[in-house]
């Protein structure tokens, strides 16, 4: 329909669609009074996948289901999108951030000719238009921007957008379109996982802990891990740390890593670099330890204790572990 | 082996980014520019297949005003052996999918075997122009990269892109375009030889006339940009370590709601 709001599905690889989803759902039904409709591209979905996007309400999911999309490559991918959405002429394609679409709708509007704001923190009907807030200069400035025509592609940030409350029974229409699908030019030779530290991912965590220069070497983060463990928080870092050699740098927060809101970050020992502020200071709840009390993060912290990071984090521990045991 | 390392000239990291007297665009002055951080990468990377391949030739590539020669010049002295300078007032207002476009065209008249280029460049965020100008050529594209390694002939690339819980590796034919995610590589610092070398390099001036391009109408404008809300004045909290950390816990529960 041409009213529609397109929502791309990232699911788990197993048939089931990331929580995110409700987010990217809720918002595209916002912004178009309920009009919405899922796209899901997947080598074999599930009946209870499908079901979880007609509660979070698709009205209609076009189930593009075919062995070709595994592994996700882009140029199988963005061709069968684009040709769907030619002929159903969507107002709008939204998507979650997550390293796949950031490729996929980058291709796609490349493919419609079409603008791409991505990393969304807002999207506003205005009049007929839709605005788009987003962070430049990794979140040191907002940019409003908008499109010149339909469709309007956009990505959304994780943990930003209200997500869509489930309506047990609600369910939607499942078409299944055909696609032409072009041969895959990436061949996959392997897939690594990570050794799962059992915490959540960094990008989709409700709550982070950063551990920064004051952790005082690698072996210290498992403090912020126990810590992680008990309250489902995901445990990052500063540069200064991931420079040192600390820890991965796909656990570095801040301009030349991963840029993060959650509902709750806790710094220890980060000094608070503008770089690294850039990176969480539109987290909800900023807590911040540290020994300096002159360290810039206390200027954008909600609550901090000038202290030693090695006291409060074993206490931290116990204080939440007494609480939840209750 | 041709390579093209696409860059982009943007404000260093340490920048306090102000908005300037026109609020679609950033207050310039003062401000120290330097080659994005993830393009550093590819340029690196690029380098490293020359050295390792005996041969290559590695030009660097970008789009902006007058001022981006400098971005040019540094790539030149890390040891690209030219530079191509899209400068065009047509370009002054190029969105993404512009910028990808004109990339694209210069890609397709100096047709190398491999594009490299960052992930994103860290002042607009975006993250797009690799994946366009892939598309644009039909080239496959491998993202946010963290190893690569190209085979003897130089038909395929063996690449690892990361992704959410992994990496995933693959073969890449060529051509194609990989753009470099933080950890691929260490950037060289350029020498003094380096430095000095890079002044007789050549930087080629390309109009949109020379690829055939005009001015093209943004598909995405910025409207404004606005500093972020302030933050609310946060709270020190006193006391010996156990009472602020009860105190915090607290806090956190009763009234920030956070946990």
């Amino acid at each position: 329909m041409a009213n529609a709001f397109w929502c791309v599905v990232e699911d788990d690889r197993k048939g089931a669609p990331k929580k995110v989803m409700a987010e990217v759902i809720g918002e595209a039904a916002r912004l178009s009074g309920g009009e919405v409709e899922a796209v899901w591209l997947t080598d074999k979905a599930t009946d209870e996948g499908v079901k979880q996007l007609g509660e979070w309400g698709a009205r209609k999911v076009w189930l593009l289901e075919n062995a070709a999309f595994a592994p996700y490559r882009a140029e199988v991918w963005a061709p069968a999108i684009a040709e769907l959405a030619k002929a159903q002429s969507p107002r709008a394609i939204l998507a979650p951030v997550t390293s796949r679409q950031r490729e996929l709708m980058a291709r796609l509007a490349a493919r419609l000719d079409v603008g791409l704001a991505a990393d969304c923190m807002g999207l506003a009907m205005e009049g007929d238009r839709l605005i788009a807030t987003r962070p430049v200069y990794a979140g040191k400035l907002l940019a409003k921007m908008a499109w010149a025509k339909t469709p309007w592609l956009a990505t959304l940030r994780p943990n930003v957008f209200k997500p869509a409350d489930a309506v047990p029974g609600r369910a939607a229409a499942v078409e299944r379109p055909t696609a032409s699908l072009p041969a895959a030019a990436l061949k996959l030779v392997e897939r690594r996982e990570e050794v799962s530290t059992g915490l959540p991912e960094l990008t989709e965590a409700e709550i982070v802990l950063s551990g920064g220069r004051g952790m005082k070497g690698p072996e210290n983060y498992v403090i912020l891990e126990e810590l992680g463990g008990v309250i489902g928080a995901a445990v990052g870092a500063s540069r200064a740390a991931v420079d040192a050699g600390w820890r991965p740098h796909r656990f570095q927060i801040g301009q030349t890593g991963r840029t993060i809101s959650p509902k709750l970050y806790m710094g220890f020992g980060v000094s608070g670099a503008i770089q690294h502020l850039a990176g969480m200071r539109t987290s909800k709840v900023i807590v911040a330890i540290n020994k300096d009390p002159e360290a810039p993060i206390f200027k954008i912290a909600d609550y901090g204790i000038v202290a030693d990071l090695f006291e409060v984090v074993p206490a931290l521990t116990q204080e939440f572990k007494r609480l939840l045991e209750k | 082996m041709k390579i093209l390392v696409l860059v982009k000239q943007v404000p260093d990291t340490a920048t306090q980014v102000k908005i300037g007297a026109n609020p679609k665009a950033i207050d310039t002055a003062g401000i120290t520019w330097i080659v994005s951080p993830y393009d550093e990468f590819a340029v690196e990377e690029a380098l490293r297949i020359k050295e390792k391949r005996g041969q290559a030739d590695v030009v660097a590539v970008t789009l902006g005003p007058d001022r981006a020669k400098e971005a040019l010049r540094s790539c030149l002295a890390m040891g690209c052996d030219r530079a191509i300078h899209l400068n065009d007032p047509a370009w002054a207002e190029a969105d993404t999918l512009a910028t990808a476009k004109a990339l694209a065209a210069v890609v397709k008249q100096e047709s190398p075997e491999l594009v490299l280029t960052g992930r994103q460049a860290i002042d607009d965020d975006m993250g797009a122009v690799p994946a366009q100008v892939a598309e644009l050529l039909g080239w496959p594209c491998a993202y946010w990269i963290m190893e690569e390694a190209v085979d003897g002939d130089g038909k395929t690339a063996r690449t690892g892109r990361q992704v959410e819980g992994g990496l995933e590796i693959f073969d890449v034919p060529l051509p194609a375009v990989l753009s470099a995610q933080k950890g691929l590589n260490e950037p060289r610092y350029p020498t003094l030889k380096g430095i000095m070398g890079a002044k007789k390099k050549e930087i080629k001036d390309v109009k949109a006339g020379d690829l055939g391009l005009g001015a093209e109408t943004p598909q995405l404008s910025v409207v404004a940009l606005e500093a972020l809300p302030p933050r609310p004045p946060g709270r020190i909290i006193q006391g010996d370590v156990p009472t602020a950390v009860k105190e915090l816990v607290r806090s956190l529960r009763e009234d920030a709601k956070a946990i």
